[in-house]
């Protein structure tokens, strides 16, 4: 199931955005993830779900340039056609540019995604500002849109993150990320700390958005019911390792691996 | 060296041991091949405290030769404590010659100002540098700010300026604004006011900053551009008065505001001492030069004009 061809020989429709070979990352004697190898299809959200402590951040923190793997490569399509890099064989001032543009990352506590001490609007304008526009008019219409997009008022672009809820500080995180329109956004438990009701209105909004913008997205959660709203696709992880891959629905309804079969009758019904 | 048997001082010519200057020229030239780039150097202990010029004294003290003039300003004036004291300290260990004619000068050691005289090919401005890094308020990791730099990721410096026209209407950092030096580093120009950020840009001058504390030396070779951070919307300004220097009657220097007297009465006169008592001696006057107060400012500064022995 693995494609060992290279995704560069690929044409089309066919080519993946994100191929994953192999990748592993030790912490010592201990596995942090090891030989996961996937790819990512344009438009295709995939969930990563597991246990604390199987994997899963470690494997987003290799996919998104964070952390570099300790073996196995990052294959990445920066633009539609062009050929496929290896994200760790680029020189750090490209990697940390991808990391600007082409993706982004919505961190699990917004503190980490944020400048708590800039401006909602500073927020979402500084990768605007990056990439070089320097019309501060335009930076702030555009600020304003995302905020909106986000159901954030227009009227809050002045207040600083502190001032704003948990919820909000997440969208707020979401706007920032996806306002230089990304092909490809990491999430890392991006409704984890908040209560049920704000994190339902999150889901539609994420799913509105990743619907509309046709991006693709790779969602950690160990929440099966936020993996089974927004993923289309499922990788269940233990121990460092994949145990299982298919289809979101498919995985949950008629899970094959011991693992998944426990994870999934552990779900609280109500 | 002849000059140390002179018996006055024991010390080396111009303070520092040679080994040091040689150090101290190295950091200078890198400075100058890379316009803007803060050159790390062995910062060394001078008879003066940190913080109150012991960057730029280190460079001057470097580039000093028996022939130059030397010339101190601190905020413009030629006879405060700080300059007074480093004209002093170069007039013994490094006997030159000084002077508060800009014109005359081939090294200017200056705090906060450049001088309302245009500076001329050949001269040397050296600037006391408290806090080198353009970046440290906003990232207070250093190895992240050096990487910003060698990657020219210069966003967030503008979200500075974004943060100030959103919660202000305009940019309210009207001293160390930040320049973009030969299209490449972002550099802070040390605390001069913005008025000044002008008379960097392609200027005849070689200038050379010190931060003795932060160990950091750059430098904008002659004839470079300096240009000023903006939006397109939001041109860059520099300062103005409603009402020209109250002694001189200047209206294009840069001016102090004075109070003088205990019922909000006050007055605006040059922070370049040297220019405003040019202009006086041409016959310039302002509104304010009978003045009672006027008289204890302007006279406060004529003592400095007697040669010095």
């Amino acid at each position: 199931m693995n494609a060992l061809v290279s995704p560069n020989t690929l044409k089309g429709a066919l080519r993946p955005i994100l191929s994953a070979r192999s990748v592993s990352r030790f912490y010592g004697e201990r596995i942090g993830c090891a030989d996961v190898s996937f790819d990512l299809w344009p438009g295709e959200v995939l969930g990563i779900v597991g246990e604390s402590g199987s994997g899963k951040s470690t494997l987003l923190r290799c996919l998104s340039g964070i952390d570099r793997p300790d073996a196995g490569e990052v294959l990445f399509e920066a633009t539609p056609g062009a050929d496929f890099l290896e994200i760790f064989d680029l020189p750090e001032q490209d990697r940390r540019h991808l990391m600007r543009t082409a993706w982004g990352i919505v961190h699990q506590n917004p503190r980490d995604g944020l400048r708590m001490d800039v401006s909602a609007g500073g927020n979402v304008g500084e990768r605007l500002m990056d990439r070089g526009d320097r019309h501060y008019g335009r930076i702030r219409e555009a600020a304003t849109e995302w905020l909106t997009r986000v159901e954030i008022e227009a009227g809050r672009i002045d207040d600083r993150p502190r001032q704003f809820s948990g919820g909000m500080q997440q969208r707020l995180q979401i706007a920032r990320v996806l306002v230089s329109n990304p092909r490809l956004v990491f999430m890392d438990e991006p409704t984890g700390g908040l209560d049920v009701s704000v994190q339902a209105r999150l889901l539609d909004l994420l799913r509105v958005l990743v619907r509309d913008l046709g991006l693709a997205a790779i969602i950690v959660t160990h929440d099966l019911a936020v993996a089974r709203l927004l993923t289309d696709r499922l990788m269940v992880m233990k121990d460092g390792r994949v145990v299982e891959t298919g289809l979101t629905d498919q995985v949950l309804d008629d899970p094959q691996h011991a693992y998944t079969q426990l994870l999934t009758s552990a779900v609280l019904a109500v | 060296m002849s000059f140390a048997a002179q018996g006055d001082t024991p010390y080396n010519y111009a303070y520092l041991d040679e080994q040091t200057k040689r150090m101290i020229r190295r950091a200078l030239l890198k400075a100058v091949a890379i316009p803007g780039y803060q050159v790390p150097f062995g910062s060394r202990e001078m008879p003066l405290a940190r913080g109150w010029g012991t960057g730029g004294i280190q460079i001057t003290a470097a580039v000093i030769g028996p022939s130059d003039t030397l010339k101190v300003i601190d905020q413009g004036a030629d006879d405060t404590t700080n300059a007074v004291s480093i004209r002093r300290f170069f007039e013994r260990t490094a006997s030159v010659k000084t002077t508060e004619a800009t014109h005359e000068a081939t090294i200017i050691q200056t705090r906060h100002r450049i001088p309302e005289a245009p500076m001329q090919a050949g001269q040397i401005l050296v600037y006391q540098v408290p806090m080198p890094e353009p970046l440290r308020k906003l990232e207070p990791r250093e190895l992240e700010t050096r990487k910003m730099h060698g990657f020219a990721e210069y966003g967030l410096m503008q979200v500075r300026l974004y943060e100030n026209i959103a919660r202000f209407g305009e940019v309210t950092t009207t001293y160390d604004y930040p320049v973009r030096v030969n299209g490449r580093h972002i550099m802070a120009p040390s605390p001069i006011p913005k008025f000044d950020n002008p008379k960097m840009d392609m200027s005849p001058c070689l200038q050379l900053f010190g931060a003795g504390r932060e160990k950091r030396i750059y430098a904008i070779p002659p004839h470079t551009r300096v240009v000023s951070l903006d939006f397109e919307d939001h041109p860059f300004r520099i300062q103005s008065w409603k009402q020209p220097c109250g002694l001189c009657g200047a209206q294009d220097s840069y001016l102090d505001e004075v109070v003088i007297d205990d019922a909000g009465g006050r007055m605006f006169v040059c922070s370049d001492s040297h220019y405003c008592e040019t202009r006086r001696a041409e016959g310039h006057a302002g509104p304010m030069l009978g003045h009672q107060a006027a008289g204890t400012l302007a006279a406060a500064s004529t003592p400095a004009k007697e040669p010095r022995p």
